[in-house]
């Protein structure tokens, strides 16, 4: 049943099945097919449909065979004369079994492979992954790493309405993040996938499946990657305006190389932490093969008592992150439904009240909880809020403030 | 026969217009009625699937916010569904069922008329909502929560105004089915009927067991919001699945509420055109009886990625899978009235043979879409966004232009242009694979749907399905001049317009009296099954 077969069969596929596979060869970027991707499910997978494929393929040709045999032999214009038979039992009964015995020999093979993709027992390693609008958060269960992985600041750039630099300039538009997972090759490992707010859908192709994270549930699946390499993906349920820009990065590593990122991560951890039982992540900071951006790093350098400048860039940054999608960059939003923060009375107003509304979000609208950042982010962004675009309300608010309206 | 028509035309339509179309139970003022209104809807999802089209051609945010394109896809799903597809099949049968079977008129007609007019009330509250603050609903016509439950203002008049167009279903439904079972001549059984009310009977059926289950769903949706309730919100104990459950129990069986009627279409035109009678009539009701009663049982094939027990993953791919069988049938069925047949090629044919081969294309995608484990990469891609415009463009819509053409000279007395009619046929065909086709390649190669904004290495295929899209989107306008054409005037259409047809409709004039069958036309106990 597995179709053994690399981007050549996959192209010729495409033919059969395509009116436009003409320009499948004018281009090197794009796909026509299925990815048979990195794992022995994705192979699978890739090999279930491909036998698909051409099942449809092999009936499309007889049918549409009879079709056109029929259009061009038994026109009126050729003289054909009607007959007038309207049944056959013998045909008839013969098109039903046919197509029952082909559906039984489709269902066999597909049978035994979800056996397999449901089987997440006996896995190495663990990695709970939560959706937020709209940006992904990982959480490595048995080594105690967790960090939150956005669309990366160039496709972020790009992606605007008149934008400062073009999509076409960008590499990896679009699927490219601040953060990848980093998981070793050759292990198993299991997804736990869950939700901080409305349905998200994990989605690597090159994994062979994808599964919704839901708010209250927590699915499985899980993946043996066999190749290193950098797998991209996309968040593939409707979520809300920014849908479009959650990506995914794998990042599959040798063993040691992953046991090396893993050391760094938890040295990273150590000190910045402020409540390690609580899931949620430090600053989005984790990122092994790049220097740490300025904000970032000024993030593990905030101390209990920073000034209003530190607060202010950090601030900044954080609020460009997580908040200006909805509230935009300048801070004038997209109202009604995403109000304006510059001149706002809740940013103007008691300092509680505000953060009320950032820790717990607004229930019925579109503002979420950001509960999960960290205490010295949150501190920063309302800080940088309430002091930013002409707010000029010279407040400073600390860290310690966060954690107790937590 | 000409006794009954010379005595009907005493009793004319009223001369004045708010009367006779405001007031009006006549069934076939009130099927015009219901075609115009979903033509002009037509129109209006049709500008909208352009916008997210133009927005598409290139890469990056062009045209407009990408709330706004998820208010465009939303709202070109609730618009084309319920405004112009259901609404075209009803204004088919409010037309044609009454007259193929003999009957004066439906039998409720001031419910008919009732339910068309709710009609109006109910697209003009959806359409208000892009102007009121916060703008149309963004959250997918699959109106999911929690997402659904963040909105602007529109979000209860999404809800009544979707209750509304369920009601107008269901009583159109239950006018059909009244009709149908009670009205029918004198010895015209059940097994004689022509396939287009057999069709519509058993989509009276779906209509009345689904429509209900949606506005339930949407009734808790409701009340989550505004009354404090907890159905689908996990914080309170409740299960956001549950509705994804509601919902699709409700739109697997809409499915085929659009294409069932579609099945009865083209097993009109294709005989008539092939002059043979249906191959299969008797195999063709138990096809579509059966896929009627399956198609309240794979609801969950909508939802295989949220994760559900093997067992039912299982359940619901085998049962999805046997759908196939019986519409493999249908189209085996159409494909041998065909053979041997003596076939001519005026527009509605040729719409009809687009059907069967377009329609068979978004079937085998959809064979494979049963699949689980293919599921889980095909699910929530272009792929799928192929597969069901396959089905519901070139099935659904295609059958509603064929339908069209081949009764337009019965409904208004004039041949319409079958030259111009050929140029809207085949710049359509042409140009709705453009549109559609590279959509498979765009899924498989990984391209999620309902995102304003893509990698670059989908661009190509979006450049060209974008083209595809305005071709297709212009070429209706042809549609739209050919039946102005027709109306204003033309050559004189005969009572028997094309030359194969068979059944009662053609025994009428052209146009028919404004009250026809007022005396029950007499099935010859020996004919041959209607088509």
């Amino acid at each position: 049943m597995r179709l053994e077969s690399k981007k050549s069969a996959a192209r010729a596929g495409g033919v059969v099945f395509g009116l436009l596979a003409a320009a499948g060869t004018a281009h090197a970027d794009f796909a026509l097919n299925m990815t048979p991707g990195v794992s022995s499910v994705s192979r699978e997978v890739y090999g279930l449909h491909m036998l698909l494929l051409w099942i449809c393929t092999a009936i499309g040709v007889l049918v549409f065979s009879a079709i056109i045999y029929s259009v061009i032999k038994f026109r009126r214009s050729k003289g054909a004369v009607a007959a007038q038979f309207h049944h056959n039992t013998t045909v008839e009964i013969v098109w039903t079994v046919i197509p029952m015995l082909i559906l039984i020999s489709i269902a066999v093979p597909a049978t035994k492979v979800l056996v397999v993709m449901e089987d997440t027992s006996n896995s190495d390693l663990s990695i709970k992954v939560t959706g937020y609008q709209w940006r992904w958060g990982y959480e490595y269960l048995d080594e105690g790493i967790s960090f939150i992985s956005s669309l990366d600041r160039q496709s972020d750039l790009a992606r605007q309405r008149n934008p400062v630099i073009k999509p076409r300039e960008v590499e990896n538009y679009l699927l490219e993040v601040d953060n990848p997972v980093v998981v070793p090759v050759g292990k198993k490992i299991r997804f736990l996938l869950t939700s901080n707010d409305v349905i998200h859908s994990w989605w690597v192709p090159a994994l062979g499946w994808k599964r919704d994270a839901i708010p209250g549930y927590i699915n499985e699946l899980w993946t043996r990657i066999e190749e290193p390499g950098i797998y991209r993906g996309q968040c593939a349920e409707l979520c809300g305006r920014d849908h479009a820009f959650m990506p995914i990065v794998v990042k599959a590593v040798p063993e040691d190389e992953y046991r090396a990122w893993v050391e760094e991560q938890k040295a990273r951890m150590a000190p910045g932490r402020q409540e390690p039982a609580q899931a949620a992540n430090p600053a989005p900071a984790s990122q092994p093969q790049q220097a740490l951006p300025p904000a970032a790093a000024a993030a593990q350098d905030v101390v209990a008592e920073p000034t209003l400048a530190e607060l202010m860039q950090l601030g900044e940054q954080a609020y460009l992150t997580n908040c200006a999608s909805c509230h935009q960059a300048d801070g004038t939003g997209m109202p009604p439904m995403f109000p304006a923060l510059k001149g706002s009375p809740v940013v103007a107003g008691d300092i509680d009240a505000h953060l009320e509304v950032v820790l717990r979000g607004v229930p019925g609208t579109a503002m979420v909880s950001f509960a999960h950042l960290s205490d010295a982010e949150l501190a920063a962004i309302v800080t940088y809020k309430r002091n930013a675009w002409g707010n000029d309300t010279g407040e400073l608010i600390r860290p310690a403030d966060v954690r107790a309206a937590r | 026969m000409t006794a009954m028509t010379h005595e009907a035309e005493h009793h004319g339509p009223p001369s004045n217009f708010f009367q006779r179309w405001l007031f009006t139970t006549n069934h076939k003022d009130i099927g015009t009625l219901y075609l115009v209104f979903s033509l002009v809807m037509f129109f209006i999802g049709g500008a909208m699937a352009l916008i997210i089209r133009a927005e598409l051609f290139q890469p990056g945010l062009q045209l407009v916010d990408p709330y706004f394109f998820n208010q465009m896809t939303t709202l070109h799903a609730l618009v084309m569904i319920f405004g112009a597809v259901m609404p075209a099949f009803t204004g088919l049968a409010n037309w044609m069922i009454p007259i193929m079977i003999g009957a004066p008129d439906m039998a409720l007609p001031r419910m008919n008329n009732w339910s068309f007019w709710l009609l109006p009330f109910a697209f003009a509250i959806l359409l208000s909502t892009l102007f009121m603050p916060g703008g149309g609903p963004a959250g997918g016509w699959t109106m999911y929560p929690p997402l659904m439950l963040q909105h602007g203002m529109s979000f209860p008049f999404v809800i009544f105004s979707v209750h509304l167009m369920g009601i107008s279903s269901i009583m159109g439904a239950i006018n059909v089915i009244a009709t149908v079972l009670n009205m029918r001549a004198p010895g015209m059984s059940l097994m004689k009927m022509p396939m287009f009310a057999w069709a519509w009977l058993i989509t009276g059926f779906l209509i009345i067991g689904v429509m209900p289950v949606l506005a339930g769903a949407i009734t808790m949706l409701l009340t989550d919001q505004y009354f404090g309730t907890t159905f689908f919100s996990a914080a309170g104990g409740g299960d956001p699945v549950l509705y994804q459950h509601i919902f699709w129990f409700f739109g697997h069986p809409e499915v085929y509420i659009m294409i069932l009627p579609a099945f009865g279409i083209i097993s009109a035109i294709i005989p008539t055109f092939s002059r043979k009678p249906l191959f299969g009539y008797s195999s063709m009701v138990y096809a579509i009886a059966s896929i009627a009663f399956l198609s309240f049982l794979v609801w969950a094939h909508h939802m295989f990625t949220v994760g559900m027990l093997l067992a039912g993953s299982l359940f619901f791919m085998y049962a999805t899978m046997v759908i196939s069988v019986p519409t493999g049938v249908k189209v085996f069925n159409w494909v041998a009235t065909m053979w041997r047949g003596s076939l001519t090629f005026e527009t509605p044919m040729l719409f009809a043979i687009a059907f069967v081969i377009l329609f068979t294309i978004g079937g085998f995608s959809g064979l494979m879409l049963s699949i689980v484990p293919a599921d889980f990469q095909y699910h929530d891609t272009y792929f799928v966004v192929a597969h069901f415009h396959y089905v519901l463009v070139t099935g659904a819509v295609f059958s509603i232009i064929a339908a069209t053409y081949y009764w337009l000279p019965k409904w208004t007395g004039h041949m319409y242009d079958e030259r111009l009619g050929k140029w809207h046929f085949w710049l359509s065909v042409i140009f709705v694979n453009i549109l559609f086709f590279p959509q498979h390649f765009l899924g498989l190669a990984g391209m999620p749907r309902r995102i304003p904004d893509y990698a670059l290495q989908f661009a190509e295929f979006n450049m060209i399905s974008t083209i595809g899209a305005f071709g297709f989107g212009f070429a209706q306008l042809i549609f739209l001049w050919v039946i102005i054409k027709c109306v204003r005037g033309g050559e004189k259409a005969p009572a028997k317009v094309w030359d194969g047809a068979e059944g009662l409709e053609w025994t009428l004039s052209s146009p028919p009296p404004y009250h026809s069958f007022t005396t029950p036309p007499v099935i010859p106990e020996t004919e041959a099954p209607a088509r």
